[in-house]
């Protein structure tokens, strides 16, 4: 964020509002300021597309992600925003309220067959398209590749007990004392860890009649991991007020051997400018379970959509259309990988990066989905308290998820 | 005749004053009581309304986490105003003394009190950062601690260094109004006091208290208001967290409404909230009158 960047917002907006000669259309759109696209990236390719579009100006505003599903909401009695970044466990309670558009029409079959499956199921709720995806994410595993070497080890963990084994090791050899670090806080960022490991350990979240069942199983399993990481002293005990910047920020000050991210810490932590492991930083798909799976990943893709309410629904897709094109993202792919199917075969989006890729490929693959419920944010609250009161060690493991799958199978 | 006319010329002048008033204050007021007896929803309120009678309120009461909400938000009023009065006195019968640098402290004082709230969060988030904060820094460095710790993710610590944060920052306001009390109590009156052998204690409570309790319980109401409707704080230091431990009534209303749209429920939860608050108003004005009339 800069003083430039906002006085040109202002200038903009200023311009707009005197009703200028020229029939210029203002697009606000809604983005968000933590992880995937830096702010950057997103001003930097919106500038390419006023200069491409004259007529159409694009006015950005970045918010928290805690801040973004409240903001979209609240904008629709205002008539608030043209274009808006939303996350893949919305649209079920976007669409009941009629909050996005439905763009089913405007998506063309080369595009519906470019772009991953995975991605797809991001805007896609009950048959109909609410905009389209843009960012493909999953959380990685990150190591440093020194710290690996020194307790002995040539390869990340394949599965969480070595992990777990693996972080054992280095915490007894005194190379550093908290090994792992994770976004633990109560958030939805600690939902997404959960999620990880829960799908690597063969849990669901609900059941075929879409009861809960995260309480028992694979669900049971991965708070228990989580909390015996805790317990051993693997994981740094702060991990439960992280959010992604905080762990991004300990795993670069080279204060944990591993860390699960989302894609964007990739080129982030072997930054010098930005990272004291720069060169160090190794990433794997996140672990599997002996027997179980192979790799574990949650679903955190994210797609831009036009809100039912805006005025200018034209211009808005054709921003849309803009951002999501293979160009345009094969261009900006460090922090946000594609989510068209050919980009990972492009050498330009490969070079440099080949291991982010290539854990990509893995891990996109097996992204698993959080519940689709409209009350989805509720359901996700009562867990994130759950999950907290069961790490800080208030209740065990299996009582917090017994109450959070009594209190969401009565919200049901 | 006249008076008649005086007073059809009085409301006519009024008017426009009450047309504001009714609108700016009564109609939202009105809407909010109505929605809480529907299930109204965020988006499209009317469409879905559906009139429930008082079982919002119902729902509030028998609620443990409503209840744990109103608790969280009356230890930290009761706390944090606490807090204020007596440090804001104590700082306000300093600077009432003559010394070197008066002035600069007395302006300085404004200081915490200018600086926005969301500012005043964001800072003593970084005080207490459990990696590089100050706090950690200074008690580890005096040996008042092992290793560095965390404030806000440990549910037994987090409420009270939110409020700490809150009563740095407002403690100024009680200690302005007390300092601008002081002055006004005559010099004399000591003199008197200390010839018949008053102590400073003595002093204190029978003198410089009675004289600045009318100005001082003003302040005690501002700051009670405040208190209990505190929502940015949390929601810029903690959002509710620890496992729910700052989850203050109002942060508690804004979820309901604005997370789950319910805003039915929501406008049921804040009308509590403000019955609450006007008890306690009520309180205070029945003690305030009654110091009057001694």
């Amino acid at each position: 964020m800069n003083i430039k960047n906002l006085m040109t917002g202002a200038a903009i907006g200023v311009l707009a509002a005197s009703g200028a000669a020229h029939a210029d259309v203002t697009l606000n759109a809604l983005f968000m300021a933590q992880a995937a696209y830096s702010e950057d990236d997103i001003r930097n390719m919106t500038a390419e597309f006023e200069a491409a579009n004259p007529g159409i100006k694009v006015n950005a505003e970045l918010v928290p992600y805690e801040a973004l599903h409240d903001k979209i909401v609240l904008s629709q009695s205002a008539n608030g925003y043209d274009v808006v970044l939303y996350d893949v466990i919305w649209p079920a309670e976007f669409a009941q309220y009629q909050l996005l558009e439905d763009v089913s029409a405007r998506i063309d079959d080369k595009t519906r067959a470019g772009i991953l499956d995975g991605a797809w199921t991001t805007v896609k709720y009950d048959g109909a398209f609410y905009g389209m995806p843009w960012i493909a994410d999953t959380k990685f595993l990150f190591y440093n590749k020194d710290m690996l070497k020194a307790a002995g080890f040539d390869n990340p963990p394949a599965t969480w007990e070595e992990l777990r084994a693996q972080a054992a090791a280095i915490k007894e050899k005194g190379i550093v004392e908290h090994p792992l670090v994770w976004s633990w806080s109560q958030s939805e960022a600690a939902i997404c860890d959960y999620t990880t490991i829960l799908s690597g350990m063969g849990g669901e979240f609900l059941d075929a009649d879409g009861k809960p069942a995260f309480n028992t199983g694979g669900g049971l399993k991965a708070l228990e991991y989580m909390v015996g990481t805790l317990d051993d002293g693997l994981t740094n005990p702060n991990s439960r007020e992280y959010l992604e910047e905080d762990v991004r920020r300990v795993f670069s000050s080279g204060q944990a051997a591993f860390a699960l991210n989302w894609g964007y810490m990739y080129n982030l932590a072997n930054d010098p400018a930005e990272s004291q492991v720069a060169g160090k930083v190794g990433i794997a798909p996140a672990p599997g379970a002996e027997g179980v799976s192979k790799a574990s990943a949650v679903n955190g893709s994210m797609g831009l959509g036009i809100p039912t309410k805006s005025a200018n629904k034209e211009e808005a897709w054709k921003y849309i259309e803009f951002l999501t094109s293979q160009k345009v993202q094969d261009k900006f792919a460090k922090l946000s990988l594609p989510v068209w199917e050919a980009s990972y075969s492009n050498p330009d989006v490969i070079k440099g990066q080949e291991p982010f890729v290539e854990a990509a490929k893995t891990s996109l693959a097996v992204m698993a989905p959080r519940p689709t419920m409209a009350s989805y944010q509720e359901a996700s609250s009562v867990l994130q308290e759950a999950l907290q009161n069961a790490m800080l060690g208030s209740v065990t493991p299996a009582d917090a998820l017994n109450n959070a799958a009594e209190a969401i199978s009565d919200m049901q | 005749m006249i008076s008649y006319r005086k007073t059809v010329t009085a409301w006519l002048l009024l008017t426009p004053m009450i047309v504001i008033i009714v609108g700016v204050s009564g109609y939202p007021l009105i809407k909010t009581i109505y929605y809480s007896l529907t299930g109204a929803k965020l988006i499209a309120p009317d469409v879905t309304s559906i009139f429930v009678g008082l079982d919002n309120y119902a729902r509030a009461l028998s609620s443990s986490k409503f209840l744990e909400a109103i608790w969280h938000t009356t230890y930290f009023a009761v706390i944090s105003v606490g807090a204020e009065m007596v440090i804001g006195v104590l700082v306000a019968l300093l600077l009432n003394e003559a010394f070197a640098g008066r002035t600069l402290l007395r302006a300085m004082l404004i200081l915490p009190l200018a600086l926005p709230t969301v500012v005043n969060a964001m800072m003593w988030r970084l005080i207490y950062n459990p990696d590089f904060g100050a706090l950690n820094a200074l008690l580890v460095q005096i040996g008042m601690l092992d290793a560095y710790r965390s404030w806000l993710g440990d549910p037994a610590t987090a409420l009270d260094m939110v409020i700490l944060a809150d009563v740095w920052k407002n403690f100024p306001l009680v200690a302005l109004i007390a300092l601008a009390a002081l002055q006004t109590v005559p010099k004399d009156l000591y003199e008197a006091a200390t010839l018949d052998g008053a102590g400073v204690w003595n002093r204190f409570w029978r003198i410089t208290l009675p004289a600045i309790l009318g100005p001082l319980s003003v302040a005690l109401v501002l700051r009670t208001i405040e208190a209990f409707k505190v929502f940015d704080i949390v929601y810029v230091m903690t959002r509710g967290g620890p496992a729910s431990s700052t989850k203050t009534v109002s942060f508690y209303v804004y979820q309901e409404a604005f997370a789950y749209m319910r805003v039915g429920s929501g406008a049921s939860y804040a009308l509590i909230v403000v019955l609450i608050s006007a008890c306690l108003i009520a309180g205070y004005m029945y003690l305030i009158r009654k110091q009057g009339e001694v």
